[in-house]
């Protein structure tokens, strides 16, 4: 037993009705191949990313049914191709990773964790990104701008220094260098 | 007189700018299953012209990374991601 899933987009021309028959028209012909629906989607209507048949927007249906083997497969792919008011689809079989993930969406438990997960993500990416260019670029530059400005009390106090870095080294060491020579 | 490290007072905080290590996120969150669905959540692993970025860049590991390609392939069949285009993001 597998489990598959077909997403289709409908053409929006037609009347509500028609798009309904449509995707029942796949429902039935899923279901009467011995194959059991397990969840019909209605995604609703999409703007396309880029037109199709000279649209600009569709009906999305995602159909999940459990099936033998996939003998239905062809079948019903003959049917999606020959159907004038069928823009795209795509067939896909599940994984158990699929499945599982479909059914927790069902029952409302990835929609909110993912969504969380992903602004931490963007939050997090942001602010490296930021904090690189606001360290990488200022830093190399401020030395060289201000120290020439107050070379003797930069250089004279020094007060020990927790942990420099050798990277930072040859900047500072031409700094204090610079304010001997003064 | 030559300062020792200990002696030089740094105007700015050189610890600043140290790089995050990269980690994939679908190990770290344990996410198996990538929807192609979902293009919002693709939209994270391609650039504003709307290519695939690569996995040093992502962090990715390799396994995800093939998944998360193929998800942004099937996406764009389906006319859920362009193909090309400008300023995605």
């Amino acid at each position: 037993m597998n489990q598959y899933e077909v997403t289709f987009i409908v053409d929006p021309v037609l009347s509500n009705d028609e798009i309904e028959a449509t995707s029942k028209s796949y429902q039935d012909l899923i279901s009467n191949e011995d194959c059991t629906i397990v969840h019909v989607n209605r995604m609703g209507l999409k703007q396309l990313a880029y037109p199709i048949n000279r649209r600009s927007s569709g009906v999305y249906y995602c159909v999940e049914f459990n099936g033998d083997k996939g003998g239905i497969i062809p079948k019903m792919e003959l049917a999606l191709r020959r159907d004038e008011r069928i823009m795209r689809f795509l067939t896909v079989k599940l994984d158990k990773y699929g499945v599982k993930y479909n059914e927790d969406k069902r029952a409302g438990k990835i929609g909110t964790v993912k969504k969380k997960e992903e602004k931490k993500d963007d939050n997090r990416r942001g602010g490296r990104n930021d904090r690189n260019k606001s360290a990488s670029k200022p830093a190399p530059a401020k030395p060289a701008v201000d120290k020439p400005a107050t070379p003797a009390p930069a250089a004279k106090p020094a007060p020990a220094v927790a942990a420099a870095p050798v990277a930072a080294t040859p900047v500072a060491a031409a700094a204090t260098a610079k304010s001997e020579e003064e | 007189m030559a300062a020792t490290r200990d002696e030089i007072k740094f105007l700015s905080n050189p610890n600043i700018g140290g790089r995050e290590k990269k980690y994939c996120r679908f190990k770290k969150y344990n996410i198996r299953h990538i929807d192609y669905k979902d293009p919002d959540f693709l939209t994270q692993f391609v650039n504003s012209q709307g290519k695939i970025l690569p996995r040093r860049i992502t962090g990715n590991s390799l396994k995800y990374q093939k998944k998360v390609a193929v998800a942004v392939k099937r996406a764009r069949h389906l006319s859920l991601m362009p193909y090309v285009t400008d300023l995605l993001k």
